[in-house]
């Protein structure tokens, strides 16, 4: 649940559940996030303009001329979230071509990590990944936790242009670039698959946190003929 | 059905059309976008009757040169801004902010720079013919959502207007300056007590200067480092605007509409929202200093922002 309910400046509450990364935390950042969602939706809550979920924060910014900060966190604090048992989370199926004109730090990534190109992609591809959040660019999944042999920090310098639909690593995470987009994680591979519709209004992003995310292997050829 | 347009004759840096933003959309990497100077956005379509809410031509720096097409419009200009009306008989008229004017078919607007806001707005009697992407009218580049399929305005492209004649406004005016002091009202971020004792003491005391980096995501400052004593980086968590983001190299970082929604940057402190339109506009070189309020203060603040911005659509109407 949350553990401490404070403000963010003037016009947003910052709901902090724990320091830690995982699965459970996460989980219940968005049972809060789905519950706020609905409230929204059924217009039982007022003056929200936007929720952001993240790995263990939930940030709710509001218009400071229709609320304001102590009139939210009660609210929150009031909220009895049900557990959402019956979770609709998909999985989803990734392809990724890891040839080297896609995945550009392979080298780097054995050097410090010492392993082999194969090795690191035996370790990144054998495991089912969990979206914790979308967003810094549209529709951008952070997924986890990858295996603890292949965790490495970020770029010291990071790329001022990382290609759309890279697949970048860094800690106990990855993520897909749905845009081009300045960046400093680990690119091992690129999918040809698209991750972000702009045009449809109703349902734009393919992975939502909790959802469940598998990556399988594809050649440059496959990639190349890749049709949706 | 109506053909009055705006052909563009030069676009200007950084020519966009801009409303009040976009919510809801934070979650999946989506932000806020909207005019960055709400209050002169506001303002301008006050100055030609419109409802306050409708999208309105947003520049930078140099402006766009427009030149007006099968019809007649009232249009005003908010800012701190230098700009012509070019008459179809070639006469030229200085242009004064803050006052709707008529244009005739074939007049041209030349928006030559802004002077000490960055940003100034351009609104039109009626509003324009633009199509609406997730709720809003604001093109965010980045994302490239948005009317113009997200892209600001380029060279010889058309902005229709929703109306082909004027309304009864008789040079409205407004008397309205764009004062800034200087001082920048915050309420400590979330990871204040990351900066050692020596940098949150700086960072209320002393001189920062808005550098060359300032768009419509973000804005640096420069001055003394803050050092950072915990973590430079955090998990990724949420942002708004208004954030001050310190990372590694110790100069903070200021979001504005068009921020990144989520970051792994400490977060020394965040701007009230009283204050967010002016901080906006400041150019490079301005001086800043930050000036601590609480929360109550700054509701308070804002209350009063409020009431002054209110003002002007109250004593006129």
């Amino acid at each position: 649940m949350i553990k401490n309910i404070s403000n963010l400046g003037d016009s947003a509450v910052y709901c902090d559940f724990g320091s830690e990364v995982n699965e459970s935390i996460n989980a219940n950042v968005i049972d809060y996030f789905n519950h706020l969602t609905l409230l929204i939706k059924l217009k039982k809550i007022q003056g929200i303009n936007n929720l952001t979920p993240s790995y263990n924060k939930l940030i709710i910014s509001f218009d400071l001329s229709l609320t304001n900060f102590s009139k939210l966190k009660k609210i929150i604090e009031n909220i009895e979230v049900i557990k959402d048992i019956k979770k609709k989370n998909k999985k989803i199926k990734i392809p990724i071509c890891c040839d080297d004109s896609y995945g550009l730090d392979f080298e780097r990534l054995s050097n410090i990590l010492k392993l082999s190109k194969d090795e690191i992609l035996a370790f990144f591809f054998n495991k089912e990944y969990f979206c914790y959040m979308t967003g810094f660019i549209a529709g951008m999944p952070f997924v986890g936790d990858i295996n603890e042999k292949i965790r490495i920090e970020r770029l010291e310098t990071p790329r001022v242009k990382v290609p759309k639909g890279s697949i970048g690593i860094t800690e106990q995470f990855a993520n897909i670039y749905t845009y081009e987009s300045p960046g400093g994680w680990n690119i091992i591979g690129n999918t040809p698959k698209k991750l972000f519709e702009k045009f449809n209004l109703q349902d734009p992003a393919l992975i939502k946190p909790g959802d469940k995310i598998s990556f399988y292997q594809i050649t440059k050829e496959e990639y190349l003929k890749f049709n949706e | 059905m109506n053909n009055t347009y705006f052909e563009i004759l030069r676009p200007g840096v950084n020519t966009t059309v801009q409303d009040t933003g976009r919510n809801h959309l934070y979650h999946i990497g989506i932000t806020v976008s909207g005019a960055i100077d709400q209050k002169n956005y506001k303002l301008s379509n006050y100055l030609v009757s419109n409802e306050l809410n409708e999208a309105v031509i947003e520049f930078a720096y140099q402006g766009p040169l427009l030149k007006l097409k099968n019809g007649q419009i009232n249009f005003a200009i908010t800012g701190d801004i230098i700009f012509n009306i070019i008459r179809n008989n070639l006469s030229v008229e200085e242009g004064n902010c803050y006052q709707s004017y008529i244009l005739d078919d074939g007049d041209q607007i030349d928006i030559i720079s802004t002077k000490k806001t960055t940003y100034g707005y351009l609104s039109v009697s009626g509003g324009f013919k633009l199509e609406e992407v997730w709720g809003s009218y604001s093109i965010n580049t980045k994302a490239q959502i948005g009317p113009n399929n997200g892209k600001k305005y380029s060279i010889n492209e058309k902005i229709f207007v929703k109306k082909n004649h004027i309304e009864n406004i008789k040079d409205k005016k407004v008397n309205y300056s764009n004062p800034f002091n200087g001082i920048i009202r915050v309420i400590k971020g979330t990871n204040f007590d990351y900066f050692s004792k020596e940098s949150k003491n700086i960072f209320f005391t002393e001189t920062y200067s808005v550098t060359r980096l300032v768009d419509r995501m973000g804005m640096r400052l420069d001055g003394p480092n803050l050092e950072n004593i915990i973590n430079t980086n955090i998990k990724s968590e949420g942002l708004i605007r208004g954030v001050i983001q310190v990372p590694a190299d110790g100069k903070p970082i200021i979001l504005l509409s068009d921020h990144g929604t989520i970051g792994g940057y400490p977060k020394i402190a965040v701007v009230i929202s009283a204050d967010l339109d002016k901080v906006a506009q400041l150019v490079p070189g301005s001086k800043v200093n930050f000036k601590e309020v609480n929360l109550e203060e700054a509701e308070k603040l804002f209350k009063d922002y409020s009431i002054e911005t209110n003002k002007y659509f109250n004593e006129y109407s």
